[in-house]
């Protein structure tokens, strides 16, 4: 019994620490081929640069307008779907009968499921030919295009995170508001919400976090070009659209290799903050 | 004694449980009146008919409820003012997670009638009224949730006095609460009715003897009795009343 238990114990554990491990591990391998790049530029160079020609010689290696892409994407990804997402939430919690509640959910819970290369053929296929036409741009392949996928991309996510956090809200508070005079709308915007507030907010970093990280759609629907974007119809390519593209083409420890290893660093870190973000506003509700 | 509400044949139904059985009652102006009895008698759902608070469930009321010449459930009645005209204590202290001073202020707000200065002084005075003024004078943007339990709910209490209401509903409000806190709201229910006219609804008979001038009591959905609490703690004229009091059922 004894050594089974012994067993038991030290097999879970192995488990658990496996997750840290394939952390630790990444972070290693990421940080080893990309750090010695900035041997040779240095980091701010590296951050700031207007101009991301890996390819010439020599080569100019500077992040900035594809930093500027995801920003952008996943700024315009918020603009669609904080507002869909938390109104959903709003509605299927705080407004929907229970059985247009029921019939509701499994149609966001399938969104969430729907593989992101799908996301990208509907935006290629669909979208971006919509969009040329309609705002007659020279390409549909562009930041506006990509931001209203990876937006309704996040819409489950948030969703159901901030519906969680709405109906967690007591009914003693709603009472409360509701003896005071306000109607529903005034208790939905003045008691729920702020009561529920630290999950939606975590919902949102979430949304940030799959956004900014999202590699598939950004890659078949923000057009890939690495300059600053001038409007929002203009072609972009985030860090993640780089990586991917361009890893296949570089040589292995080569600048561009090593750039692109740079670029992951700081996305790593972009997402590793905002994940510590989120943990501190989803923390704040016990804490308070 | 004034009248301030009369309660005339007022029947409630949740589907097809008949839960309000005629009830015909006055409720007199800056009086504390209690409503007594065994659990699941159906206090709480009468005591929220003063409010319409029973508006959001399906509950089919009808008889009238007159307060100010007028009958609450006629479809003239805007609910927002009759919720500021008639204030609402809950069983468990809930404070909105907010600051206190938000807390208090949180009914005029929605009114909208008032001034930034007008709503500061009459929060103050509001928790002047319930005694709390003193111990968070100097922590009014703290939250509401840093109080004690027994501050909670005099702070609900200064919420619900704050847009000056004619009445307050208290639905066992001391039921939560230990000992020291629950002799303090006692005290304080009779100081407010200078004021103000409070309905309390109590599991507690002694409560109700302590505090109240009127007590009603109410056993299945039907007010059995109801009359001055001296008069009904002395000489009850129901044999049920007298049971009850006595502690024979409960
Ligand atoms: N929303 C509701 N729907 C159906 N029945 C209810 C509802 N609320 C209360 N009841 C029923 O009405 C009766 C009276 O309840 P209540 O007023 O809460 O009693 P008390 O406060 O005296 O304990 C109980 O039988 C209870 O089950
Ligand atoms: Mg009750």
């Amino acid at each position: 019994m004894k050594t089974k238990e012994f067993l038991f114990k030290y097999i879970t554990l192995a488990a658990a620490s496996l997750s840290i491990l394939f952390l630790m591990g990444i972070i290693l391998s990421i940080f080893k081929e990309g750090l010695p790049l900035f041997n040779d530029i240095n980091f701010s160079d590296f951050i700031f640069g207007r101009k991301w020609h890996p390819t010439d010689e020599p080569a100019d290696l500077g992040i900035f307008p594809l930093i500027s892409g995801s920003i952008f994407v996943t700024l315009g990804a918020l603009l669609v779907g904080v507002p869909l997402g938390v109104g959903s939430a709003i509605y299927l919690s705080e407004i929907a009968s229970t059985n247009v509640r029921e019939a509701l959910k499994p149609f966001i819970e399938i969104l969430a499921g729907i593989p992101s290369v799908i996301y990208g053929l509907f935006g290629m296929a669909v979208l971006a030919p919509l969009v040329r036409k309609l705002f007659n741009v020279p390409t549909g392949l562009n930041l506006f295009s990509a931001s209203i996928i990876l937006g309704i991309m996040i819409i489950p996510i948030i969703s159901s995170l901030s519906e969680d956090a709405l109906s967690a809200v007591s009914k003693e508070l709603r009472e409360a508001s509701l003896a005071l005079g306000a109607n529903r709308i005034e208790t939905i915007f003045k008691v729920v919400l702020p009561a529920a507030s630290s999950g939606v907010i975590s919902s949102i970093i979430l949304g940030f976090g799959r956004a900014i990280g999202e590699t598939m759609v950004v890659l078949m629907v923000s057009g890939g070009a690495a300059m600053l974007p001038k409007s929002i119809f203009s072609p972009v390519r985030p860090m993640t659209s780089a990586i991917a593209s361009e890893m296949g083409e570089a040589v292995n420890g080569s600048q561009h290799f090593q750039a692109l290893y740079g670029i992951a660093i700081v996305l790593f870190l972009i997402t590793f903050l905002s994940s510590l973000l989120m943990q501190w506003f989803a923390g704040r509700e016990n804490r308070e | 004694m004034k009248e301030l509400i009369k309660v005339r044949d007022l029947n409630l139904h949740f589907k097809e449980l008949h839960v309000l059985k005629s009830i015909n009652m006055e409720i007199y102006d800056k009086t504390v009146t209690s409503v007594i009895g065994p659990s699941g008698c159906g206090k709480s759902t009468y005591l929220r008919c003063f409010n319409r608070m029973n508006d959001l469930k399906d509950a089919a009321i009808d008889g009238e409820i007159i307060l100010d010449e007028e009958n609450i459930y006629s479809r003239a009645t805007d609910v927002t003012s009759l919720r500021m005209k008639v204030g609402m204590v809950f069983q468990k202290p809930n404070p909105f997670p907010k600051s206190i001073f938000e807390n208090t202020a949180f009914g005029l707000k929605i009114q909208g009638k008032m001034k930034g200065s007008e709503i500061e002084g009459r929060v103050e005075q509001s928790l002047r009224d319930v005694w709390l003024w003193d111990e968070v004078k100097d922590r009014l943007k703290d939250s509401a949730m840093s109080l004690s339990g027994g501050q909670q709910q005099r702070l609900c209490m200064a919420r619900a006095l704050a847009t000056n209401p004619e009445i307050i509903l208290l639905d066992e409000p001391t039921s939560a609460l230990d000992p020291r806190s629950t002799n303090k709201i006692e005290e304080l229910c009779v100081e407010l009715k200078k004021e103000v006219t409070i309905l309390i609804v109590t599991h507690n008979i002694a409560q109700a003897a302590r505090i109240s001038d009127y007590t009603a009591f109410l056993y299945l959905g039907e007010l059995v009795e109801y009359g001055e609490t001296k008069l009904m703690f002395t000489v009850p004229k129901d044999k049920k009343t007298e049971e009850y009091i006595s502690g024979k059922f409960g």
